[in-house]
């Protein structure tokens, strides 16, 4: 086995923010994606919009000055940057369905080499259900991005030829963000777009189970 | 003259009668009503049906009333959350039902019952869990799900501003449901901090014309309270 360093958690959502351009409306789901944030320069505008009313969402105040009728989507407190805006629920989804999202960024449980996307309930018997709106930003976003870890705790792929949990959308995920590699979802199937170093195309198809074509 | 102005949240409430669907705003904390949910419990209505986004945080406001053991059943989106423990234990004994719609199915099927929509096909769900045994329809090659309207007898929402027609503006983020919360209930009651003259709100920037408003009532200004995070408030 060839020896790898994982990219962080950090060195994700730095790896996602590389491919977020200036101009770009960008929904950033709760969990991992939130990070995403950290990683966009000062100086490119990317407008940040949250589910609950916000567009142009800036970033977590410094304590002291929360303001919890200002949150983000996870319920933690936030700021408003300057020409930033409100809105109700019902036109904050428009936004989602209606196509007018360029980009949003999810975590998942599991996505499928057609784009499958399971990230809203393991199914497990007695587990409460939540979606939020989960379902609503995988079926309505122009790019829907997924950060994730590529294998379990169990050293399982996440990255399957079918979802075994229940689905948040089909043939919804376009680019899947891992600690080992970035990969496209393509009608032909995965494409490597970037590998950490020490990872080849053959290692990652054994690790996946699944055939990667070359980037 | 019209005046929606009420003295206590008890007369702006009136009769809740037992088996009533009540829309309650908010997200987490902010925006949730507590005044208007405590007068709630105050008056006793049972067999509720309530819609909310999530399922209560902590023990106060809506988790308060879950509480009580009047809510037969609960329509949201997010009911897991760090600190919905009145909710989960509840769930866990089948002590409430749960209908889990997606978010924006949520907000939308609220905006069609304002709005007078009989119902609408959205992608939303489609090929899901939550869509099991909807009926279905390919739209220009995708495929769609019929949802249909909520419809309130209450809305209970909080407001920042408002005159004594019932025009009202919000705060923030605390907007979220209210406005189309407003315009899905047959009667609309709603907490403002401030209460102001006919004119002195921006005409452009008056959110829920007053029309959907019912009933409002002054509430002093408590900092919104953290919710959704099991992080103290302040």
């Amino acid at each position: 086995m060839s020896t790898y360093k994982p990219r962080s958690k950090d060195e994700i959502a730095r790896r996602v923010a590389q491919d977020i351009h200036e101009g770009t409306y960008v929904n950033l789901g709760i969990g991992m994606p939130t990070a995403v944030a950290n990683h966009i320069p000062p100086d490119r505008e990317v407008i940040l919009h949250s589910e609950n009313g916000i567009l142009g969402m800036g970033p977590a105040p410094p304590p002291g000055a929360e303001d919890y009728d200002l949150i983000n989507a996870g319920k933690q407190p936030v700021t408003l940057r300057p020409g930033g805006v409100f809105f109700h629920h019902a036109d904050s989804f428009a936004m989602m369905r209606g196509g007018h999202l360029d980009i949003c960024v999810l975590g998942a449980f599991q996505v499928s080499v057609r784009g499958d996307l399971a990230n809203w309930s393991t199914g497990e018997a007695g587990a409460i259900p939540a979606v939020g709106g989960a379902m609503d930003l995988a079926i309505g976003a122009k790019q829907v991005w997924v950060m994730m870890e590529l294998l379990t705790r169990q050293g399982q792929s996440k990255i399957v030829a079918e979802c075994s949990y229940p689905l948040t959308a089909a043939a919804c995920v376009r680019r899947i963000y891992t600690d080992l590699a970035t990969l496209d979802i393509t009608p032909q199937g995965l494409r490597l777009v970037d590998a950490v170093p020490g990872v080849t195309r053959e290692a990652l198809q054994g690790l996946v189970g699944l055939p990667v074509a070359a980037a | 003259m019209i005046d929606k102005r009420a003295r206590t949240v008890a007369e702006a409430l009136g009769e809740v009668p037992d088996g009533a669907t009540v829309l309650i705003g908010g997200f987490g904390t902010a925006g949730i009503p507590v005044e208007l949910i405590e007068g709630l419990i105050e008056q006793g209505a049972r067999e509720l049906t309530v819609v909310n986004n999530n399922a209560g945080n902590g023990d106060t406001g809506l988790a308060a009333l879950l509480k009580t053991g009047r809510v037969r059943k609960i329509v949201c989106s997010f009911p897991r959350q760090a600190d919905s423990h009145v909710f989960d234990a509840l769930y866990r004994s089948g002590r409430i039902e749960l209908e889990l719609v997606p978010q924006g199915n949520l907000a939308e099927r609220l905006r069609a019952a304002g709005a007078g929509i009989g119902a609408f096909f959205t992608p939303t769900g489609y090929g899901t869990a939550l869509a099991a045994g909807k009926e279905t329809r390919m739209i220009d090659g995708r495929g769609h799900v019929l949802e249909t309207p909520i419809h309130g007898d209450l809305a209970l929402i909080k407001a920042e501003r408002g005159d004594r027609w019932g025009n009202l503006s919000y705060r923030m983020a605390a907007r979220n449901f209210g406005p189309v919360m407003a315009t899905a209930a047959r009667r609309t009651v709603a907490t403002v901090h401030e209460v102001v003259e006919l004119g002195g709100l921006d005409p452009e920037a008056v959110v829920t014309p007053g029309i959907h408003v019912s009933r409002l009532v002054q509430v002093p200004r408590v900092a919104t309270r953290a919710g959704g995070t099991a992080e103290a408030a302040r």
